[in-house]
């Protein structure tokens, strides 16, 4: 391990450009429309990507997961403050696991 | 700068610090169980700053994999961030143009959710750096309890902390989807694919996650781009 930090910084590296890139790409041309639609659907694309399956497993069984989710589904769909929907899909989670 | 801005997102990012810091913390306990010295597992967090691919390097590492193969590993990891910023790039106020690089740093899954979400209210870029600063805290400073104190937290405070992220997730994703029939769809076409992926043939589960987040995302918006032709883009 002794080149580590070449290592650290190998990946510093490859992981900024992806991410800075399109700002020099792509800030000041005008995008054809395709594109801006395509891009108008990336966060909810993203979300539910990161959301399902994964969240089946973001737990110790699989029915805490659910009962957090629902919570935070629930409080989701009231459009609470997202802290709320937070900290109550955490302490449903807590609260299935001490019971089950 | 707005210093008023900035806290205001340094807030809005708090969901995302509490829900890095035992992930952060497990990453500082795993790289010391890997062999790292504290000065590395603190530096790589805090330089690298992308939860997945440090997971991965420490397992790679693990393995014995060449440094290399890690590296290319991790740029397959964050591609997906490309089309993050990208979204970004569009829509931030580009008043302070000499910062962009910085809020780029902070672009993550986590940070990118929160951010787009919220562009269209505000696309201040103090604002911006506020959510990443916090997302940044809670992964730096997870990683330093993780290191310096040596264990976890308790089993079932990790446990419930577990679904931290992915419930702010939600918290994002429904608002809009409940508003938009073509967002709900695209949402609707995203799990399913995304599940074909996961429990799909081998080959196709065997993907990293990176790989499954882009595919996911390229074939969904490209869809949603073709079928919905009248969306807005003024959001």
């Amino acid at each position: 391990m002794n080149n580590l930090l070449g290592l650290i910084i190998g990946m510093a590296i490859v992981t900024y450009i992806p991410r800075f890139l399109p700002f020099i790409l792509f800030s000041f041309k005008q995008m054809p429309s395709f594109f801006k639609r395509f891009l108008y659907f990336v966060p909810y694309a993203v979300l539910s990507a990161l959301i399902f399956p994964e969240v089946l497993s973001a737990t110790n069984n699989t029915s805490s997961a659910l009962v957090g989710s629902t919570i935070a589904l629930i409080l989701a769909l009231l459009e609470i403050d997202l802290s709320l929907v937070v900290i109550g899909g955490i302490l449903g989670v807590y609260v299935s696991e001490l019971l089950f | 700068m707005s210093l008023s801005e900035f806290y205001s997102g340094m807030r809005k990012g708090f969901p995302i610090a509490l829900g890095y810091l035992p992930i952060a913390i497990a990453f500082g306990l795993l790289a010391k169980i890997v062999g790292l010295s504290i000065q590395s597992s603190i530096l790589m967090s805090a330089v690298v700053f992308a939860g997945a691919s440090q997971f991965i390097a420490l397992n790679l590492l693990l393995a014995e994999t060449n440094h290399w193969q890690i590296i290319f590993t991790v740029l397959i990891i964050n591609l997906r961030h490309f089309l993050m910023s990208a979204f970004i790039s569009q829509r931030i106020n580009k008043k302070s143009r000499k910062l962009l690089p910085l809020l780029a740093f902070g672009i993550t899954d986590e940070t990118f959710s929160l951010i787009s979400l919220n562009l269209h209210t505000n696309n201040n870029l103090s604002f911006v750096l506020g959510i990443n600063l916090s997302a940044y805290i809670g992964w730096v400073a997870g990683t330093v309890i993780g290191v310096a104190v040596g264990k976890g937290l308790p089993v079932i405070v990790q446990t419930s902390m577990g679904i931290a992220l992915y419930v702010m997730f939600i918290g994002l994703l429904i608002p809009g989807i409940k508003k938009s029939k073509e967002k709900l769809a695209v949402s609707l076409i995203a799990v399913g694919i995304n599940s074909y992926l996961y429990w799909g043939p081998a080959l196709i589960s065997s993907l990293n996650k990176g790989w499954k987040i882009m595919i996911t995302v390229v074939i969904t918006c490209t869809l949603g781009s073709l079928i919905f032709k009248g969306v807005t883009n003024n959001e």
